[in-house]
């Protein structure tokens, strides 16, 4: 005769209701567990779909992600040139934030190679990629944009032609897609008066100058669109990405690059540790510290529940010792409800966490490994908590089921 | 030691505390109960019966004495000579003043526990339980927990669950307390015809004078003295021992 299921047969309401509370407390330590994971895969997700072996940035810094990097957008071309490297592409990489109906709006704006890169690689789950190189842009549903709708961003209007599904960066907010040149004229855009301003300090400070006293011509020139003005910097780029050709040696081909005394190049492989140690690591460690200090708490409460349960059926296990019950049928009694329990809770939080988790505002990604370390985890709690249960029931005397 | 006796001490004492604070709740206490016979053990509150029973019980074991039981020598001073539990699982039926039920067994299940703990096969457990509560009269009860049923169906479930191993005795503290004097009496009787047609020796701790007549043999304690009480005391039994 199975004691322990007797007794929760008898009293099912509030075992189910105590059962309930440990699930969704284990729920937590679930979700805590698959947000850590969701950073992880949100943080090297770009690195990993790009399809870039080596990543090239501003020299000494650790761009494009980590921290700002600026490069002159010919990189692309130069690093093209190098032997083993088949394909390089221009990388443009930024977020801005606007608002959409009354709510703020912030996306991670990603350029395109345009026409080489149209977004073919990209998880898309709606639309198409991009089919022309401007005013179109591919966005994360994430975002809220619908298929057709129309953004307004900085002088333009951008077309969403392409939804993707779960492009995040690291902070969690939706990749906004464009052409590169788009992705740039969004980052640097400018207000006309500025760019008015801009203009005439170029004129007034050309015609103070020699050169523009002796040609009068460069006076014009000067106070016209700056990309006619040879002498001015190229549009920057955030970093330049290449694969190497199959057969290449990638190290000599890093080698080469990082000889180059303007860039840094990165492997692909240290560009994701770069995001794993430097962007999310200081949320790692805090979400393993919750994880930790929820998992201690679940222990503690469960522990306290089973102890609880234990001192209502004191008199029971009185009589059952009167009756002659061996000490392995009152430890069976305990341990099994506290087994229950926690199987029962683990198999609620688990439930719960696929109804739940896709709301969560972050990516919550369940590994099987989290799954079974957590149920594990969930046994030894179980058996952990029970020890209290367990030794107040072996402390009690026959004799108490004579008293009252 | 004939082989016939259910359960003899001998010079049971059961003392608490020392020094000042001695108390002797027992004092050379020597029963006798022959297998089949019903033995009330009655006397004031504070007299000692429950240290008795309890002793006897292997619940709370003596400071001195010896307790025999189906004639192995079960206790001898404040040792047990077997395993105290397991003893008590196979061979002794406790019923206490309430009912004592698991609350959250239902009254079948109750009287099947003690089987299972000794080994039985659910299923002989189950047809031996439906037995016993037919024969104490609560087999339409069974389905029932222990708060569905009346104090005095509650007290039959426990006798059944105190027989359930076929004990070779059985002991009953107070077991009539909780109910009126009707069903006391029918309690009462029960444990004489469990005593007379199971071969257990039973002993019933009770106050009720009134259903001494019903009992084999009477013995009488005050301040922890036990004696065999005569006709003398008791003529209802004087008048049943003579018929």
């Amino acid at each position: 005769m199975n004691l322990a299921s007797r007794d929760i047969r008898h009293n099912i309401a509030r075992f189910a209701l105590t059962t309930f509370g440990v699930g969704v407390l284990l729920m937590i330590v679930m979700g805590m567990a698959g947000i850590y994971r969701g950073l992880v895969y949100e943080a090297t997700l770009l690195v990993d779909s790009v399809g870039a072996d080596l990543w090239i940035v501003q020299r000494a810094t650790r761009g494009p992600f980590a921290e700002i990097s600026r490069v002159s957008s010919s990189l692309a071309d130069r690093v093209a040139a190098v032997p083993g490297v088949e394909h390089a592409r221009r990388f443009v990489y930024h977020t801005i934030q606007r608002e959409r109906e009354g709510e703020p709006l912030r996306m991670a704006v990603l350029g395109l190679d345009w026409p080489v890169d149209r977004g073919e690689w990209l998880p898309l789950i709606a639309g198409r990629p991009l089919s022309q190189n401007h005013y179109e842009m591919i966005a994360d549903r994430s975002l809220g944009l619908r298929l057709g709708e129309s953004r307004r961003l900085g002088k333009d209007d951008y077309r969403v032609v392409g939804l993707t599904g779960g492009m995040t960066d690291t902070g969690g907010n939706g990749f906004a897609f464009f052409t590169e040149q788009d992705a740039r004229a969004v980052q640097f855009d400018q207000p006309g008066e500025a760019i008015r301003l801009q203009r005439a300090t170029r004129r007034a400070r050309t015609g103070r100058e020699d050169v523009g006293q002796t040609e009068p011509g460069l006076i014009d020139r000067a106070g016209g669109l700056s990309a006619n003005i040879p002498v001015l910097i190229p549009g920057q780029i955030s970093a330049a990405i290449a694969r190497t050709a199959p057969g290449a040696e990638r190290q000599a081909v890093l080698a080469t690059l990082n000889s180059w005394t303007d860039v840094t190049a990165f492997t692909r492989e240290e560009q994701a540790e770069l995001l794993l140690h430097g962007v999310v690591e200081k949320a790692r460690r805090q979400l393993g510290l919750f994880r930790t200090l929820l998992t201690i708490v679940s222990a503690l409460i469960m522990a306290l529940i089973l102890y609880t349960m234990t001192l209502d059926k004191l008199h029971d296990i009185a009589l059952l010792k009167l009756i002659g019950a061996p000490n392995r049928t009152i430890l069976g009694l305990i341990l099994q409800q506290a087994v229950v329990m926690g199987t029962v809770g683990y198999g609620i939080a688990y439930a719960l966490g696929q109804v739940l988790f896709p709301y969560f505002p972050r990516r919550v990604v369940l590994t099987n490994d989290d799954l079974t370390q957590l149920a594990l985890i969930v046994l030894g709690i179980s058996v952990a908590a029970s020890f209290l249960g367990i030794w107040k029931a072996l402390r009690v005397e026959p004799n108490a089921a004579l008293m009252g | 030691m004939s082989s016939n006796v259910g359960i003899e001490t001998q010079g049971l004492t059961k003392v608490y505390g020392s020094g000042h604070t001695e108390v002797v709740a027992m004092r050379e206490a020597t029963v006798r109960a022959e297998a089949g016979q019903c033995v009330a053990l009655i006397g004031p509150s504070g007299s000692g019966k429950s240290t008795f029973l309890t002793a006897v019980g292997l619940i709370n074991l003596p400071t001195s004495g010896r307790i025999y039981i189906a004639g192995q020598l079960v206790v001898d001073g404040p040792h047990a000579r077997i395993d105290s539990r397991s003893f008590r699982r196979r061979s002794i039926g406790y019923v206490t003043q309430k009912a004592n039920l698991i609350g959250f067994l239902r009254a079948r299940e109750n009287v099947e526990l003690p089987m299972h703990l000794n080994g039985a096969a659910p299923k002989t457990a189950r047809r031996r339980a439906d037995e016993l509560l037919d024969y104490l009269g609560v087999g339409a009860r069974s389905h029932g927990y222990p708060p569905e049923l009346s104090g005095g169906e509650q007290q039959r479930v426990a006798i059944a669950r105190a027989l359930a191993n076929e004990p070779s005795v059985v002991l009953a503290d107070e077991p009539t307390g909780a109910l009126d004097g009707k069903r006391g009496r029918q309690v009462i009787e029960l444990f004489r015809k469990v005593a007379h047609e199971h071969g257990a020796a039973v002993i019933v701790v009770t106050h009720d004078h009134r259903t001494l007549d019903v009992f084999d043999a009477i013995y009488e304690m005050e301040d922890g003295v036990i004696r065999l009480a005569t006709g003398d005391h008791f003529p209802n039994m004087l008048r049943r021992s003579e018929a």
